[in-house]
């Protein structure tokens, strides 16, 4: 038997979806235009002098090579905190889907970081690690005499804000993977297992294979939040800084628009953004969807 | 039977509607006691928000026509752009607190009412030509007219630990930069970690250190002469100052921990660090909270200096908003000529540190014996009224998305003191970078 829903009304169904169609307007297709129609145009901060400027904004980007290092600050901090974070998640995940004691505490605990504000997660990490401070910054360099700065130490200021981000999304990735993990059937393991399969065999033959959906699903969720919601730690932790150092693209796309009032240069920037994002997007679904397997519904 | 729950649900929608509706309502601008009410925006926060919802009170009491609401709006950054966001909206406050680096963005903005014309037009007689010329200058038009209305002014002060100056051996606080250098390395010999530091950087060390000298931070009278202005700050004696100071980062002599004012002011009431260059509006703090003997002087010249001229103002201003009703704007005039007494001036000097704004109010608290009891707030008057009338180089710096200009300063600064470049490579890029803003700035403001 099918299971569509049948309405008996014509317009009932409408009726239904308009209020997510209206946020969708509201909060997603209206601010995308108006960044589009600002990206066009040279305006003050006050939006009394609005000038078309064409496609002055995007070169002035392509030739500043500021905004062209962005680019590879940005490569480097999504890749290394996507990686880092669903790798641990998923280490997580294997771990917490065996039988434990403490097993529903244990999974509560660790769901906990995905709850905290990414500012306050930046916060917490600053309280943590500022080298004069934090209380790890201040054990690293008195104790262990390291010389942890990441106020003036760029890469020491990736580092930080690496290790903050990946922390507070590991949470996510734990969730998807618990699931994906206990969405295995016991059965193949077992058989597997019986034919002699060592662990790490059963886990690279077996496990990685049909968890790939859900690999799948959180590199895309997981490149996202690089992009955007990594945001609230950079801005709490380092402002972008030491010397540029920590400037990903979203971070220059708040400073030009609200601190140098440079909204035009800034809805460029966020167009790129977008134009980037679905980029990605699209070669991830066209490409790497194609060695996801994904097996029947429920068995 | 889905009809039924659908007339339900859309009869349940709309009452939420109509609810959300009445409770979004605003109220009016005029009160129910029949004032007319105004709103001031602005970021003074700690012990000042309090001191300024004193002042706003004691203004309220003083008359029965007008009463003004102030709010709170976060920090200077955050403040701007929800005036901006507001203004766009139609919702923009009456008055607005904006710092010094917004001057000539406000200026240009076609956004606000100039504030002597408002005063002159309801009536009220102020004699600007009786305020400090420093601060006049930083908001004056052309015909020294002046845009806004000067509130909370500050100049940059050196705070100096005492008792590690005569651990080190001196026994006068030193007034040059060659003398300064000479107590850092000492201090740092003696085994102290931290020797300078300092806040708002590009202020201290760039924009005073330059005006001090009399020499230019950017062509055109510091962009006051035209929006073309190019920076120029990155002259021979900057780059000796500032390769002085990046090759101390190493001993420690001179220290640098972030951006901003917290870290100079928790590393020097802490006592980590021995000098610290802070604005004079932290003295309040530092009169509370420092647990040892220290004194604030003048930011130190060049030995070698031929002309040492005043300091510029850091701070805020208040600027009127276009775009409300006729009526309001009496009020507006009302508080602005309240806050321009040289009584208020006094008060608020009394209780947050930031100078008094005229002669009449400066001279009444030398009448009163106010700067025998408190010498420490005296310095910065002192630096201000330094050197005569302030010269082409020192009446302050009136340049376009000067935020951002700052920003790429502070940028490469930080590359400096890293060790990523050299002083000469860095300030070359920073004046680069900062260029390319202003460009951007003229553009978009020239029709």
């Amino acid at each position: 038997m099918q299971k569509k829903a049948r309405f008996e009304s014509k317009i009932l169904p409408y009726a239904l979806i308009v209020p997510q169609l209206t946020i969708i307007f509201l909060f997603f297709l209206w601010p995308a235009f108006e960044a589009i129609y600002a990206s066009f145009h040279l305006s003050d901060a006050f939006g009394l002098e609005v000038k078309f400027a064409g496609l002055e904004n995007f070169t002035s980007l392509i030739t500043d090579r500021g905004y062209l290092e962005t680019f590879g600050r940005t490569a480097i901090f999504s890749t290394i905190t996507a990686t880092l974070s669903m790798t641990v998640g998923l280490i997580l995940a294997t771990v917490a889907n065996r039988a434990l004691a403490f097993k529903k505490i244990t999974r509560t605990l660790l769901i906990w970081p995905y709850a905290i504000a990414p500012a306050m997660a930046g916060i917490l990490w600053m309280f943590l690690f500022h080298p004069s401070y934090g209380v790890i910054g201040f054990f690293v360099n008195h104790v262990l005499q390291l010389g942890w700065n990441p106020v003036l130490n760029g890469k020491h200021a990736m580092a930080l804000v690496i290790i903050a981000s990946s922390w507070k999304n590991i949470s996510y990735n734990f969730i998807f993977f618990l699931a994906g993990l206990q969405s295995i059937p016991k059965s193949v393991l077992e058989a597997a297992s019986i034919d002699g399969a060592s662990p790490a065999k059963r886990f690279f033959s077996i496990v990685l294979p049909l968890i790939s959906p859900t690999f799948f699903f959180l590199i895309v969720m997981n490149l996202v939040y690089t992009f955007f919601e990594s945001f609230g730690v950079i801005h709490m932790t380092t402002q972008g800084g030491p010397g540029s150092a920590t400037t990903i693209l979203v971070y220059k796309v708040y400073a030009d628009g609200f601190i140098g009032q440079d909204l035009g240069s800034s809805s460029a920037q966020s167009v790129i953004m977008m134009l980037l994002t679905i980029v990605i997007t699209f070669v991830q679904f066209r490409f790497v969807e194609k060695r996801v397997h994904y097996s029947g519904a429920g068995s | 039977m889905i009809a039924k729950s659908f007339s339900k649900l859309s009869l349940f929608t709309a009452v939420l509607a109509l609810g959300l509706g009445a409770a979004c309502s605003k109220k009016a601008p005029s009160d129910a006691d029949g004032k007319v009410t105004i709103e001031w925006w602005h970021s003074m926060a700690g012990h000042n928000n309090k001191v300024v919802d004193e002042l706003v009170a004691k203004f309220n009491a003083s008359q029965d026509k007008y009463k003004v609401v102030a709010t709170f709006r976060g920090g200077y950054d955050e403040a701007l752009n929800s005036l901006v966001a507001a203004f766009r909206g139609g919702k923009q406050p009456h008055i607005a607190q904006v710092y010094e680096g917004g001057t000539l963005q406000m200026m240009q903005s076609g956004a606000t009412l100039p504030v002597y014309k408002l005063l002159e037009d309801n009536g009220y007689k102020v004699d600007w030509a009786d305020y400090l010329d420093p601060i006049r200058s930083y908001y004056w038009d052309n015909n020294r007219n002046l845009t806004s209305m000067p509130f909370n002014s500050s100049t940059p002060l050196m705070y100096i630990n005492l008792k590690r100056l005569k651990a080190a051996g001196f026994t006068k606080v030193p007034e040059t930069w060659e003398d300064l250098i000479k107590f850092l390395d000492k201090d740092v010999s003696l085994g102290n970690k931290c020797g300078l530091i300092v806040s708002w950087h590009t202020w201290v060390l760039f924009e005073n250190f330059n005006a001090i000298h009399d020499r230019p931070f950017a062509t055109k009278a510091n962009g006051f002469k035209g929006l073309d202005a190019e920076l120029v700050y990155n002259n021979p004696e900057q780059i000796a100052l500032i390769k002085k100071l990046a090759e101390r980062v190493k001993t420690g002599a001179f220290t640098y921990d972030g951006r901003g004012s917290d870290a100079a002011r928790n590393g020097f009431i802490s006592e980590k660090c021995s000098v610290m260059m802070e604005s004079t509006s932290a003295l309040k703090g530092v009169i509370e909270q420092a647990k040892f003997e220290w004194q604030p002087a003048m930011l130190p010249h060049e030995a070698n200096a031929k002309v040492v001229k005043n300091a510029i103002i850091g701070g805020a201003t208040l600027w009127v908003l276009k775009g409300k009703p006729e009526a309001e704007y009496q009020a507006v005039a009302a508080f602005i000529d309240y806050l321009a007494k040289p009584e208020q001036q006094v008060w608020w000097h009394k209780n947050t540190g930031y100078m008094p704004l005229s002669k009449t109010a400066y001279n009444q608290l030398k009448a009163e014996g106010y700067y025998k009891e408190n010498p420490g707030h005296e310095v910065a008057v002192l630096q201000l009224l330094r050197g005569g009338a302030p010269s082409d180089n020192s009446m302050g710096v009136r340049l376009g998305m000067f935020p951002q200009v700052r920003d790429t300063l502070m940028d490469e600064l930080e590359k400096i003191f890293g060790g990523k470049a050299t002083v000469e490579e860095g300030l070359k890029a920073a004046v680069d970078r900062g260029n390319q803003v202003l460009r951007r700035f003229e553009k978009t403001v020239t029709k």
